[in-house]
């Protein structure tokens, strides 16, 4: 799954004027079914026009109305559409089947589905290095006609791998949802520095660097396979070196399996800048 | 005698990940769901950014916005990753994966005189 560039109905609960309020224990429920559901919520205590942003999308008005609102309105600047439901009869926790069928019948998107895992980059500590793009499997990163590395393609991105925050010299990549600093968007420490570009160096002494000391340990395991004909043996080691290299980098295994040589990295970065040029 | 006027209210809800202290999202959500306050709650800032969701510009040119969310330095690189930076003053962050729930809830209710409905 991957994000969908269509805005989900955006939700507006109103407990202005002409709307009874809900009871806090009620609006807490409401509120947090439909954040976990994906949708954003917001509450209006006044009729502020400014609740109601234009051109965000569609909307779906909540309340306990007075009288019996339209079904459908269309904001006349913008054309997005706005729903009004009466949450009169329909318990907190089930307000999710009232957008369910807005979406349903007006063909919009359903929200969520998709772990928002990729890759921010800090342009205060980036120096464009662009070894993330060339570490990268996953074409996340591509170059700006600027020549300024950028992310490109998050959905891209491999869920839960920290790869490419791994090989930055700067500490410049956030995974805001990973569990630990600095990669999760805490400061920078010097010593956060130091650690990052040890273990970078640590994969680097392996043999060169880490596609090397993989293609050799693959290349090794291989030889002993035939030398010794020992199947297991050689299994055994390769995964004892991926499961090392895991633990040092927090990579997945399936991504380092599929590693690129020296040569496709160098022409995955010839390729990302030509294609800046042409300003794509 | 003019009182500031307060800021926007923006809760993260961190739908999509468990990075964020469960006890600490709920606390903060009940405490904003209790008060007589506006604020706008979204499922998910990361996945908002992803999508260039619209609503981040409205977040970061509508004025002083108090974020509950999580570390600033992802917050403010997930804004301008959306193309939508966070303006450099008025904007405070307060981070639910390091404080506690009471003092999550508190920052985020700062100034707030309980029934100062913002709308």
């Amino acid at each position: 799954m991957t994000a969908s560039q269509a805005p989900a109905v955006r939700v507006v609960l109103f407990e202005g004027v002409g709307s009874e309020p809900l009871a806090p224990a009620d609006r807490y429920v409401l509120v947090s079914t439909l954040l976990q559901a994906g949708y954003g919520v917001t509450r209006v205590r006044h009729a502020a026009p400014a609740a109601i942003e234009p051109g965000r999308g569609p909307v779906a008005v909540l309340g306990r109305f007075a009288e019996r609102p339209p079904a459908e309105a269309q904001d006349a600047a913008t054309g997005d559409r706005i729903f009004f439901r009466d949450l009169g009869g329909t318990p907190p926790d089930q307000a999710v089947e009232l957008l369910e069928a807005i979406n349903a019948d007006a063909g919009l998107r359903r929200p969520g589905g998709w772990k928002p895992w990729f890759p921010v980059i800090d342009f205060g500590r980036c120096t464009n290095c662009m070894q993330c793009l060339t570490f990268c499997l996953f074409d996340v990163y591509g170059v700006s006609p600027e020549k300024q590395i950028r992310v490109q393609n998050p959905s891209n991105c491999k869920t839960d791998c920290p790869a490419c925050s791994r090989v930055c010299p700067e500490v410049a990549i956030l995974f805001p949802k990973y569990r630990m600093g600095p990669i999760n968007g805490d400061e920078v420490r010097v010593e956060d520095i130091h650690r990052e570009k040890m273990k970078v160096d640590i994969s680097a002494l392996l043999g060169g660097d880490i596609y090397a000391a993989l293609r050799q340990r693959s290349v090794d395991a291989k030889e002993r396979f035939t030398r010794e004909r020992d199947e297991k043996r050689a299994l055994e080691e390769r995964k004892k070196c991926l499961a090392k290299l895991q633990q040092a980098l927090d990579i997945p295994p399936e991504v380092l399996a599929a590693l690129p040589s020296q040569d496709q990295i160098s022409a995955k970065l010839e390729q990302a800048l030509n294609r800046s040029g042409q300003g794509s | 005698m003019t009182s500031e006027p307060q800021p926007r209210i923006v809760y993260c809800h961190c739908a999509y990940a468990q990075v964020v202290p469960p006890d600490v999202k709920q606390h903060v959500l009940r405490e904003l769901t209790d008060r007589e306050v506006a604020f706008e709650a979204v499922p998910d800032l990361c996945e908002m950014a992803a999508r260039k969701d619209p609503s981040l510009a409205g977040i970061a040119g509508g004025g002083p916005v108090r974020l509950a969310a999580c570390y600033p330095r992802a917050v403010k690189w997930l804004f301008v990753s959306a193309g939508s930076p966070l303006p450099e003053t008025g904007v405070e962050i307060v981070n639910m994966r390091t404080a506690t729930a009471d003092e999550a809830a508190a920052a985020m209710l700062r100034g707030d005189s309980t029934n100062g409905e913002i709308a």
